[in-house]
């Protein structure tokens, strides 16, 4: 009896440090590989960074249909696509939420919001939230801009879209902007991480 | 000569001066149906993290439209209730869009009958100040502080009435 409290207690602690660990230290950083996903897209058909033969990089951002500051910064992530699809680099959004915690973030209610508001861009459903943790996604709108090499697509820069989301009027610093401008001209990108008030991811 | 004692009361008056005044003055206040919302920049605001008092304080950062900040909010008011004769103090910090102070947040807080302060930040360049209040913070909420003259932590996650109530006890003596 001992012994199997003792190999239960154990086996408690490895999972719970695992799980630990797996929320502090989990993530990437700038100079990462990212990983490639098959995510379904509000068309219902499958997308990858793969199928993009001729991009040169990826504007991947984790936002949402319900959060504020998500819904904020729509018009600017539209502006993004269009902007630097031409360019070279498409935005991929993927909303990261599991819709039982969360229902205004369902697959169904996606299509909605990507019709209403016209996106350009794939919509897709980190279905299981398996995608945001490996990217280390906090929050809606989180923002990884990524370079493709023949290594794979490398993380260039993490973080928010501009320094202001209450208001596009008032923006200083347009971050995501400045950090692909520099990849399209070669320079080194001036500012890799920033940070932002976000709703939180729910898994 | 003079001029030394002069120069040197400017700076006895500028140094005890700010150290004696320990009101933190609001950028804008709000008031709906009887109830008032002062609103801080970051500058200002910063002045309620680095109290340097008796008390110990519980700092969380909120939201109405944030569901999890919403569902554990009745334990940040448990806690100001039950801790309120021990010296600590619930700052409830708000994050809710400056125009929605009037339209969702007072009649939030009409609605929840909130005893916690209540404060606004407004602070939009947001990547300028998440790391001053903790380095760690990715810019997420719920978040939480919690602080006294000798000890501080800093959580971003959620939390139950029996967490939060014993994360406090790791800091109060």
């Amino acid at each position: 009896m001992k012994t199997i409290k003792f190999l239960f207690g154990a086996l408690l602690f490895v999972t719970l440090s695992a799980f630990t660990w797996n929320n502090f230290n989990a993530g990437y950083k700038v100079g990462d590989v990212a990983t490639d996903f098959s995510l379904k897209n509000v068309d219902n058909k499958k997308v990858s960074l793969n199928d993009y033969k001729d991009a040169k990089g990826f504007i991947v951002v984790f936002t949402c249909n319900h959060c504020p500051y998500a819904i904020a910064y729509e018009d600017r992530i539209i502006a993004l696509d269009k902007k630097y699809k031409a360019l070279g680099y498409p935005v991929i959004a993927i909303n990261p939420n599991n819709p039982a915690v969360q229902p205004k973030d369902s697959f169904d209610l996606m299509k909605e919001r990507a019709k209403e508001k016209g996106f350009t861009f794939p919509y897709l459903f980190d279905e299981g939230q398996k995608i945001y943790p490996q990217y280390g996604a906090t929050k809606t709108p989180h923002v990884y801009l990524l370079q493709k090499t023949k290594e794979g697509n490398i993380v260039k820069y993490i973080g928010a879209i501009d320094d202001n989301s209450n208001d596009e009027t008032a923006v200083k610093t347009k971050y995501v902007e400045n950090a692909v401008n520099s990849l399209l001209e070669g320079k080194e990108i001036e500012v890799k991480t920033t940070k932002a008030i976000g709703c939180s991811i729910k898994a | 000569m003079k001029r030394i004692v002069l120069i040197l009361g400017l700076f006895a008056t500028t140094v005890f001066g700010q150290a004696s005044t320990n009101t933190i003055l609001p950028i804008k206040s709000y008031s709906f149906n009887g109830i008032e919302v002062h609103s801080y920049d970051f500058k200002s605001f910063e002045g309620f993290l680095n109290k340097k008092d008796e008390t110990t304080y519980v700092i969380n950062f909120w939201a109405t439209w944030c569901l999890p900040c919403v569902k554990e909010l009745p334990y940040f008011e448990k806690l100001n209730q039950n801790y309120k004769d021990k010296k600590v103090k619930v700052l409830l910090v708000s994050l809710d869009m400056p125009k929605k102070i009037e339209s969702n947040l007072i009649p939030f807080m009409l609605k929840k009958k909130l005893q916690a302060e209540v404060i606004h930040l407004d602070d939009p360049d947001a990547n300028a100040w998440i790391e001053k209040v903790a380095t760690n913070w990715s810019g997420s909420i719920p978040a939480t502080v919690m602080y006294n003259a000798t000890s501080r932590k800093f959580y971003e996650r959620s939390f139950t009435y029996v967490e939060l109530e014993n994360e406090l006890k790791t800091i109060i003596k």
